[in-house]
């Protein structure tokens, strides 16, 4: 089976919503945490898509 | 020199110019190189040849020569493969890929244009042999604009209106008119995407057409010349700035959201309508007989 689409990592600044089984940042404020996620996206070359206001994952397409 | 060399040289220089008369390199940029154009020259002269020695042949009965027009059709099957390989190579280099869909319409029209040269110089062959060098012209010629005529595909304005829509954002949702692209998170890229984005609707004429434009093939090859002709504003690391193509299921409508660097929206809906129609994307749901009673 060819998986094409997965979470590479979650940033949030809420730990409750995110669930285990992926690589979790954990900021404090909404600045840091669109920091974290511009430099995972450029790092992991994937794509940050918002849930929330509070979670964001980067998936690789 | 016999009554047969005449009419096979002036056979061969016909096809031969056919061929190079269908190498132009366009904006598409293929062939660009010099011994990518000589490889397709020097084919096309061996099918020039093939095509216009079929005739003597055939007139001094020598029926069993014109079996080497077989191996001719399984060389030249060998060209669709020579390109299909190559041009799925470079794909995985472009920043907006062809897609396979693409590289198979090219293929097959490489593999095509050979048998159109065949074509073009048998019939300029049997034009001279059976009537005089200016018979023999003029044979060349018309088949000379039969193949630009059978060269010549559909084109995507046939099938399809394209009007200009402004990209929007509701939350982090991508839209061009009512269409749903992508989830874009970070703002930063949203704010990119709204300066360098634009965004097209692309209405089907018909119900053929819309089945035709579902095709993902055919909506990446509409990706592929925008940006190859306009320009696209990316990188590799950049996976967020890739132009989409989405479908509205309700009515069939294709929403374009393209990054071209030249944001010149006239430009780039005559260059959408300017798209080839892919053979392999074609679809006539309408020619069943079920559809056709029903209308």
């Amino acid at each position: 089976m060819d998986i094409e689409k997965f979470i590479l990592a979650a940033v949030t600044t809420n730990p409750k919503k995110v669930p285990s089984g992926v690589a979790v940042f954990h900021c404090d404020t909404k600045e840091e945490m669109d920091t974290i996620t511009t430099n995972l996206e450029a790092i992991l070359d994937g794509i940050a898509h918002a849930l929330s206001e509070e979670i964001y994952i980067i998936v690789k397409h | 020199m016999n009554e047969y060399t005449y009419p096979i040289v002036l056979g061969i220089i016909i096809g031969t110019s056919t061929r190079i008369y269908m190498l132009r390199t366009d904006y598409r940029q293929y062939p660009t190189y010099l011994h990518g154009k000589i490889i397709h020259i020097a084919l096309g002269f061996i099918a020039a040849g093939l095509g216009t020695l079929a005739v003597p042949s055939i007139l001094k009965e020598d029926f069993t020569a014109v079996t080497f027009l077989t191996i001719a059709a399984s060389q030249f099957r060998e060209v669709r493969n020579m390109e299909r390989n190559t041009l799925t190579e470079l794909d995985s280099l472009e920043l907006v890929p062809r897609g396979k869909t693409y590289i198979e319409g090219i293929a097959i029209a490489f593999e095509s244009r050979n048998y159109l040269v065949i074509f073009t110089s048998l019939v300029t062959t049997l034009g001279y042999l059976l009537a005089n060098i200016w018979v023999g012209l003029i044979a060349g010629v018309i088949a000379f604009f039969i193949s630009k005529i059978l060269m010549a595909g559909g084109k995507l304005e046939d099938i399809v209106d394209v009007e200009y829509a402004e990209p929007r954002f509701e939350g982090a949702g991508l839209y061009v008119d009512n269409i749903y692209i992508m989830n874009i998170g970070l703002p930063e890229r949203r704010e990119e995407v709204l300066r360098y984005g634009m965004g097209f609707i692309l209405k089907p004429k018909n119900f053929d057409a819309r089945s035709t434009i579902a095709n993902l093939g055919q909506r990446q090859a509409i990706l592929h010349d925008v940006s190859t002709a306009l320009g696209v504003y990316r990188d590799s690391g950049t996976p967020a700035l890739v132009p989409l193509a989405k479908r509205d299921l309700d009515d069939g409508r294709i929403g374009v959201f393209i990054l071209p660097q030249e944001r010149d929206v006239e430009k780039a809906i005559e260059v959408i309508g300017k798209v080839p129609t892919l053979e392999n994307a074609i679809r006539m749901p309408t020619e069943r007989n079920v559809m056709k009673r029903e209308s």
